[in-house]
């Protein structure tokens, strides 16, 4: 079995040899410029959706919420897309590299994240412009459905196996997931929903906003990609330590075996 | 004044909600990978 540094790490420890230099945490210079901009981007989302965007006509102040509804549901979309192309990747590559698995599964986190805020936050709107916080429509039913869907995908991820086990199986169910989100986006199309049709992604190409409301979306829209992508890069790297360790781990159970093994055979 | 102020309510409950869970789970990702690498040299980590 190869050696991996951090092995070697924990035999110079265990052996009386200084430990190498090492540096908590998962982040680079990238990273934080990326949080810093992440940072200025909500602090726009703020200014524009909370102070200089105008009220609706017929929504009235409730129409705030949507900058940050709208653009939770579209990351959970984007998010769930990225581990179902990730879980591909794992599969049918050549290689079958265990990083594509770590990136769906950080991928999945950040989207259920993201659901379950869009759901949240839906149902305080739907208060206000429904009078209900919940109703079993079609819309707001398929959405929670996705929702459990990947918190299961997420408790397939926790079960025992190998590495490889665990990105098989999980990749597996990430391709069939994903087929969910169409049936979520045409629902209100299928179906007789109280939800509203969309707005910005018609398939006539006519966008039903005012111009700085649209602005205010998209800054929205902005502001939530940079968190999913910082809340991935740092998830996926978490992830790839934690699978370090774990092979350290079972390299080091392995060697003890073969040490009590020589020591029984001697 | 009644209704705007329960809209006012809820409009920045959702954003304190919404910022609320994302800065708990990135302190929840931040806390995790601290524990984690702490146990890692740094050439043991691709993104160093």
């Amino acid at each position: 079995m190869a050696s991996h540094p951090a092995t070697t790490t924990t035999s110079a420890t265990a052996t009386g040899g200084a430990p190498p230099a090492t540096s908590a945490g998962t982040a680079t210079r990238a990273t934080r410029l990326l949080g810093a901009l992440t940072l200025v981007g909500v602090a726009w989302l703020l200014l524009f959706g909370l102070v200089l965007s105008p009220a609706d006509v017929n929504q009235g102040e409730s129409v705030r919420i949507l900058y940050v509804h709208v653009p939770s549901a579209w990351l959970a979309y984007l998010a769930f897309v990225v581990t179902a192309v990730a879980s591909a990747m794992y599969l049918f590559s050549k290689r079958h590299s265990l990083g594509w698995d770590r990136l769906a599964g950080a991928s999945a986190e950040a989207g259920v994240l993201f659901m379950a805020i869009t759901i949240g936050v839906g149902a305080l709107w739907g208060r206000l412009t429904w009078g209900v916080f919940w109703e079993w429509d079609a819309r707001l039913t398929t959405t929670a459905f996705l929702l459990v869907t990947y918190v299961g995908y997420l408790a397939v991820r926790r079960l025992g196996g190998t590495q490889h086990q665990r990105a098989k199986r999980s990749s597996i169910l990430a391709l069939l997931a994903v087929l969910e989100i169409p049936l979520v986006h045409w629902s209100v199309k299928l179906w007789r929903s109280l939800h509203q049709e969309a707005t910005v992604l018609r398939p006539d190409g006519d966008v039903k906003m005012d111009g700085l409301m649209l602005f205010t979306l998209f800054v929205g829209i902005v502001a939530f990609t940079l968190m999913y992508v910082w809340l991935v890069i740092h998830r996926q790297r978490t992830l790839a330590a934690e699978d370090l360790l774990e092979d350290v781990g079972l390299d080091l159970a392995i060697d003890a075996r073969r040490a009590e093994r020589v020591a029984e055979v001697g | 004044m009644l209704a705007l102020m329960e809209d006012a309510g809820f409009v920045i409950g959702s954003y304190v909600a919404t910022f609320g869970a994302v800065a708990a789970y990135a302190v929840y990702v931040l806390r995790r990978a601290r524990r984690v690498t702490r146990r890692l040299p740094d050439e043991a980590k691709p993104w160093t």
